[in-house]
């Protein structure tokens, strides 16, 4: 669906034919979708259209029933252990509530990747926690903390710090704004933009805010009934003569898309 | 034959979580033997499984040494063998209560926690951030309990046997008339090595069990609290039951001729 551009031959992710189901639940029934080297992709859909999977899927936490996923060229499906770990190496990702661990202070979570998985020393961890922490607009005091203490926007903050304190090559975003007044949304936004670009990362996120999905993203792509019947450059996104895309961006209950709601 | 249906399904079911439960439980071992081990989580669990553990499980054996003295007098009385008491007290702890009991109120303590509190990263997705940061769950979260589990509760039961006994000569001795020395001699006299070593082997194996049925549970855990709740209660019910289908085995191993 996807075809490589002139700009990037060859993309830093390729997914093809990807198939998950659970049980007769039918989730990604063949997604093809490129991610060029540096680009921000973005998947829109409506919810339960299966992006965090399709998301879970590419980080090996979900095994797909059939189709390739390659970064950089590499097969990731069916991939396990040593291997596996290598490749996820590269990403870093904000989960959707922040995903958090309540059991460590906010400098541990941000450094818990280098210590854990790198085995950096805890005290070179801790300053380039701190300073990742800075990045996101957050003090030595709030490192301190418990992430209990902290607000939803704080929450967000200090996951975007934690997914990009090993400089990944690739950066997952599972609805970066979700549950954020608008303004947070923004601060949020503007902070993704910044820090991807500053480590010269691909970002693949998902979301159904248009808000967000107009500042954070290069293109779009949307998941509809399990595949990616659209997608184009953002700027595009408000003439793309596609009636599903419409619908979805002018939020209206009007249209292709039937929301399956019973009445009373 | 739709009457056999639903044993056929409920089976292949039964079939289908002793393979997932197996598979799980020879990966948390293979990862408890193979390097990075962090001795820091182990020691905190050290800490959580046994330490904390001491109360309950101390106020548990002192009464059941109490009762225990106090039942088999009434009972050997009419035979006129009280004399016995020390005998069935020291044994019966040993090898039966001491790691039983200790066992099942750790299930209760500990199993329920350990349940709760990975279940409740899984559906926050705090596990799939562990994946996602270069570290296996396996030896982060389960390796540690599972190996806190394995060594603590023999060091446990060692010191609910002796809290056990103590409960037993308490009765006995204040309340029954024994002669205090003739109790403490008659006690060493009759307990034997293996007594002690079956009852801490069978120790090592609950606290593997409780932990193991803890984490699988939590583990496999999903749709938020509800999710977290019924993962709880299955830790603490399956760690039970295979604890007295494991003594059961255990003792045959030891003292069946």
């Amino acid at each position: 669906m996807t075809e490589p551009t002139a700009i990037n031959p060859t993309p830093k992710i390729q997914i093809r034919g990807l198939k998950k189901a659970f049980g007769d639940n039918v989730i990604l029934d063949g997604v093809d979708l490129d991610i060029g080297k540096g680009e921000s992709v973005l998947v829109i859909g409506g919810s339960g259209s299966g992006k965090s999977v399709l998301l879970k899927c590419i980080l090996g936490l979900l095994h797909p029933d059939s189709g390739s996923i390659l970064v950089d060229g590499q097969e990731v499906v069916g991939l396990y252990g040593s291997d596996l770990e290598e490749v996820r190496a590269k990403f870093g990702m904000l989960f959707q509530n922040a995903a958090l661990f309540d059991s460590l202070p906010v400098w541990e979570n941000v450094a818990f990747g280098l210590v854990q998985g790198k085995g950096m020393d805890r005290i070179e961890a801790k300053a380039l926690a701190l300073e990742k922490l800075a990045a996101v607009g957050l003090n030595e005091e709030v490192a301190e903390l418990s992430p209990a203490e902290l607000s939803g926007g704080m929450r967000k903050r200090v996951g975007l710090a934690r997914a990009i304190a090993s400089n990944p090559e690739i950066i997952f975003f599972d609805e970066p704004t979700t549950g954020l007044d608008p303004i947070m949304g923004d601060v949020i936004d503007r902070l993704i933009v910044q820090c991807v670009r500053g480590l010269g990362a691909t970002a693949l996120s998902i979301t159904h805010d248009m808000a967000s999905a107009r500042r954070i993203s290069d293109r779009v792509a949307m998941l509809f009934q399990g595949k990616i019947i659209w997608s184009g450059p953002t700027k595009d996104i408000d003439h793309s003569g596609n009636p599903y895309v419409e619908q979805f961006i002018h939020g209206s209950s009007e249209g292709p898309i039937q929301m399956q709601i019973r009445s009373l | 034959m739709p009457i056999l249906q639903p044993i056929g399904r409920t089976f292949i079911a039964f079939l289908e979580v002793a393979g997932r439960l197996s598979i799980f439980a020879i990966a948390a071992l293979t990862h408890c033997v193979r390097p990075p081990i962090y001795p820091r989580l182990i020691g905190r669990q050290m800490l959580e499984i046994g330490y904390y553990s001491l109360p309950v499980v101390g106020l548990t054996a002192i009464f059941t040494g109490m009762v225990l003295a106090l039942q088999s007098y009434t009972g050997f009385a009419r035979f006129s063998a009280e004399s016995a008491i020390p005998n069935v007290v020291i044994v019966s702890i040993t090898r039966e209560l001491g790691p039983v009991l200790a066992g099942l109120m750790v299930a209760g303590r500990v199993g329920a926690a350990i349940a709760a509190e990975i279940g409740t990263m899984r559906v926050t997705e705090q596990i799939d951030a562990l994946y996602t940061l270069s570290t296996n769950p396996f030896k982060y979260l389960v390796a540690p309990r599972l190996i806190a589990g394995l060594v603590t509760l023999p060091i446990l039961v060692l010191i609910a046997d002796i809290i056990g006994v103590f409960g037993g000569y308490l009765v006995s001795v204040y309340k029954l008339g024994f002669n205090p020395a003739t109790y403490i001699s008659n006690t060493v006299d009759f307990v034997e090595v293996q007594d002690v070593v079956s009852g801490l082997v069978k120790a090592s194996a609950f606290g593997f069990l409780v932990t193991l049925m803890g984490c699988y549970h939590g583990y496999h855990s999903r749709g938020g609290a509800q999710g977290v709740g019924t993962a709880t209660t299955n830790a603490v019910v399956s760690a039970s039951i295979l604890i007295l289908c494991f003594n059961y085995f255990i003792t045959e191993l030891f003292f069946a001729q």
